[in-house]
């Protein structure tokens, strides 16, 4: 489902001097449908590097990122805006909405844009939100005002909320409590069992190997740097 | 399925200097594409050019119409460009006043559009304004004021229900929040995403905001002097800017 | 060339009707055209009048231009023949142009009027010229004299529908009482000058020639005989040449156009005819 080869990534500053930093080379990866693989490596080794890669935030130096039959590297922006909204689903740590839309609107919004009804929408939103026990009183506010970690089960429940065939997590399980950590582990597992090629940022050791099948530790893509 | 604008080499000149040179881009279906750049990219006169009211002095802006097919906009007639901008094509413009009627009454201005393809039926109009009034969250109760006695945020939505109620295709917008309060752009935001995921249109919309484009644009054009520097999927181009302008642009505001 | 035509000279040293010959002829030519595309507003030289704009220099101009010595003038202000304005012009042309005047519709060759149609039906061979204080029908929503002449050439009249919109927005009906705009034989929308809306339907198919002068906006327009005006209106409001719900105190009628005359200080008022003439000769007919 997703398969990454030789894939290289340089930033460029120009308004620092024209600094260059290669950040990536050589990376390759392989997963398959209805498997986990977990991006390990220190802290700046590259593993959000990567997968903002594989979402088409970043762009690739070289190599190919073929996502679904899609090579992300090579693709239009419309082919990828195609991609997130039926594919590639990403859960990232910091949820981004437009102020003063209801949660529950935030959460319905993937199923909205792929066609399902309001009701519907609002009907599976309204489920996941409460599997990851945001109080029904707060549906209708903005996610924007709540707590840290309310926010990210807010997230969760939006990357959720369409089944993707293919998901990114980006340390899924951060601030959360154990009770909600189980439910989002569990939303991992459910993925898993429908088929979708997952990779995921775990630094919660326990929750990694509870749904990952492998590790590859990105460390291995790091250029040396020259001395 | 054809991209419903293709847009080769726009060149406009003011003498001696470039308003825009060498623009071309292809706008399909359902697709916001933002502009963005600093007072005197070119961004507006790029944006006057692609809607008729300024003649480029070169290149071509093809548009897919509804009977003929795809036809070039600057070459068509003018009673026939004119036809497109108030069916098809919708225009919002920046201040509010440039886009309304504030002599007419709200129902009016939203009915004009109607009236102007030969609507002839008091009530039916009538019928609609009150529906489009509500689709912009304005009062039903408020059809017969003028926007004179409206708030800015509410003039602004009265003007994109005064351009949308004939269902156009193509949506072309100028700087559509600025000089509103931070609260009044959001609940804008958040209502153009609804009309544009709801209705499927195609939009172009220049601003200097990378917060509105973040959250409103599909793919980023980037323009500096006249030219487009950058282009890709507007948070690509936001998150990993390749062009030294861009990353300037981008380091230059506040987190977005 | 004036000598030439010395007699056409009045005792009063004018020339005939005022306006010197090539004026004429280029009013004459605007007329031409006004009638070659009806309801088209014409551009012509306005020339100065010795009146204030407002008292119809317009319609002189015109009327001066198609008069001929064997024409019979009225002149009518709000269908009365006896008002200062009326009085003035028809003096003016006395002097000025030697002519026989009448106050009798049906013996008038030429009639000039200032905001009505006269109630006795308009014959062939007749000439009705109307008094035009804004031409451009159009103005009161889209000031921009650039932008109203495009929207006549590309027949983009959805804007007067729009006033006519917010006059039942207003008011539950439309207001509009006077100046009421019609279509011209579907093609040009056309300000019918301040006549009440009671005698759009006289403008229609009317066997006359009417000939329409703005002096101040210097534009002429016009309506050949037997030319369709339809007044614009909403289906489910449909025009209506409404009156006052009066017949007329004087001389009976019951489907004439109605002046209201306050008789005294306690509020008395009673409806006459508009139309002097037509009220006064219904009065003899009935006396007789």
């Amino acid at each position: 489902m997703i398969e990454i080869e030789n894939v290289s990534k340089r930033f460029t500053l120009h308004n620092q001097g024209g600094a260059s930093i290669e950040v990536m080379t050589g990376a390759a990866l392989s997963v398959r449908p209805g498997e986990c693989v977990a991006l390990t490596g220190a802290s700046g080794a590259g593993k959000s590097t990567l997968m903002r890669m594989i979402y088409g935030n970043y762009l690739a130096e070289t190599g190919r990122i073929m996502v679904g039959g899609l090579d992300v590297a090579r693709a239009d922006p419309r082919e990828i805006i195609t991609l997130r909204r039926e594919t590639l689903g990403y859960v990232s740590q910091f949820l981004r909405v437009v102020p003063r839309v209801p949660t529950l609107d935030v959460v319905a919004e993937p199923l909205r844009a792929t066609g399902t009804g309001v009701d519907e929408a609002r009907s599976r939103a309204a489920d996941l939100l409460s599997q990851l026990n945001i109080p029904e009183t707060l549906w209708q506010l903005s996610p924007t005002t709540f707590s840290g970690g309310e926010q990210q089960r807010v997230n969760i429940a939006r990357g959720f909320a369409h089944p993707y065939p293919a998901l990114l997590l980006d340390e899924p399980t951060a601030s959360l409590d154990a009770m909600n950590r189980e439910v989002v582990l569990g939303l991992i597992e459910d993925a898993k069992a429908r088929g979708a090629a997952i990779v995921g940022i775990f630094h919660d050791s326990e929750a990694r190997e509870r749904v990952a099948d492998r590790n590859v530790d990105v460390t291995a893509f790091t250029p040396r740097r020259a001395a | 399925m054809s991209p419903l604008l293709s847009v080769r080499d726009i060149e406009k000149r003011y003498g001696a200097h470039i308003g825009c040179t060498g623009v071309s881009f292809d706008l399909w279906p359902g697709e916001v594409l933002g502009i963005v750049g600093e007072s005197g990219s070119g961004k507006s006169t790029l944006l006057s050019c692609l809607a008729g009211h300024l003649a480029p002095d070169r290149g071509e802006v093809i548009f897919d119409t509804r009977t003929d097919g795809p036809r070039d906009t600057i070459t068509m007639s003018e009673p026939e460009r004119r036809m497109l901008s108030r069916t098809d094509w919708a225009f919002v413009h920046q201040h509010a006043r440039d886009g309304l009627r504030m002599g007419v009454s709200a129902g009016g201005n939203v009915g004009e559009r109607l009236m102007a393809v030969g609507a002839r039926h008091y009530g039916e109009i009538r019928e609609s304004a009150s529906d489009w009034l509500g689709r912009v969250e304005i009062d039903e109760g408020r059809i017969d004021d003028r926007p004179s006695t409206f708030s800015g945020g509410m003039q602004q939505r009265l003007q994109i229900a005064r351009n949308l109620v004939t269902g156009p295709r193509l949506v072309f917008m100028d700087e559509p929040t600025g000089g509103l309060d931070v609260s009044v752009q959001a609940r804008l935001l958040d209502l153009l995403r609804g009309l544009v995921r709801d209705m499927g249109l195609s939009v172009i919309i220049v601003t200097h905001d990378l917060a509105v484009v973040r959250l409103l644009a599909d793919r980023l054009m980037v323009m500096k002097s006249g030219r487009v520097v950058e282009t890709g999927l507007t948070d690509q181009v936001l998150d990993d800017p390749q062009h030294a302008y861009t990353q300037l642009l981008v380091s230059s505001v506040l987190q977005v | 060339m004036l000598r030439e035509r010395g007699h056409f000279m009045t005792e009063t040293a004018y020339n005939f009707a005022y306006l010197d010959e090539e004026t004429k002829r280029m009013i004459r030519r605007a007329i031409l055209k006004g009638l070659a595309i009806p309801g088209y507003q014409v551009p012509f030289a306005s020339r100065e009048m010795p009146m204030p704009y407002g008292w119809g220099t317009g319609g002189v101009q015109v009327s001066a231009a198609v008069m001929t010595p064997e024409d019979r003038f009225k002149v009518i202000d709000q269908g009365a023949d006896d008002t200062t304005n009326a009085v003035s012009i028809r003096k003016f042309f006395e002097r000025t142009a030697g002519v026989a005047t009448t106050t009798r519709t049906e013996e008038a060759s030429l009639i000039q009027t200032r905001h009505r149609i006269p109630e006795a039906a308009l014959a062939e061979g007749q000439i009705l010229v109307y008094q035009v204080p804004i031409p451009e029908p159009l103005r009161f929503l889209e000031p921009r004299e650039s932008e109203t002449r495009k929207m006549h050439a590309l027949e983009e009249y959805g804007l007067m529908h729009v006033k006519l919109y917010e006059d039942i927005s207003r008011h539950g009906h439309i207001a509009t009482a006077y100046a009421y705009p019609v279509r011209v034989e579907g093609r040009y929308v056309m300000d019918p000058s301040p006549i009440p809306k009671f005698d759009n339907p006289k403008l229609s198919d009317c066997p006359a020639i009417q000939l329409f002068g703005a002096g101040r906006e210097q534009r002429i327009y016009a309506l050949p005989p037997y030319t369709r005006a339809a007044s614009l209106d909403f289906e489910d409001y449909p025009f209506e040449a409404s009156k006052a719900e009066h017949p007329c105190a004087l001389c009976g009628a019951d489907d004439t156009y109605l002046d209201e005359v306050i008789t005294d200080d306690a509020g008395g008022r009673m409806f006459v005819c508009s139309d002097t003439d037509y009220c006064e000769t219904r009065q003899k007919e009935r006396a007789a």
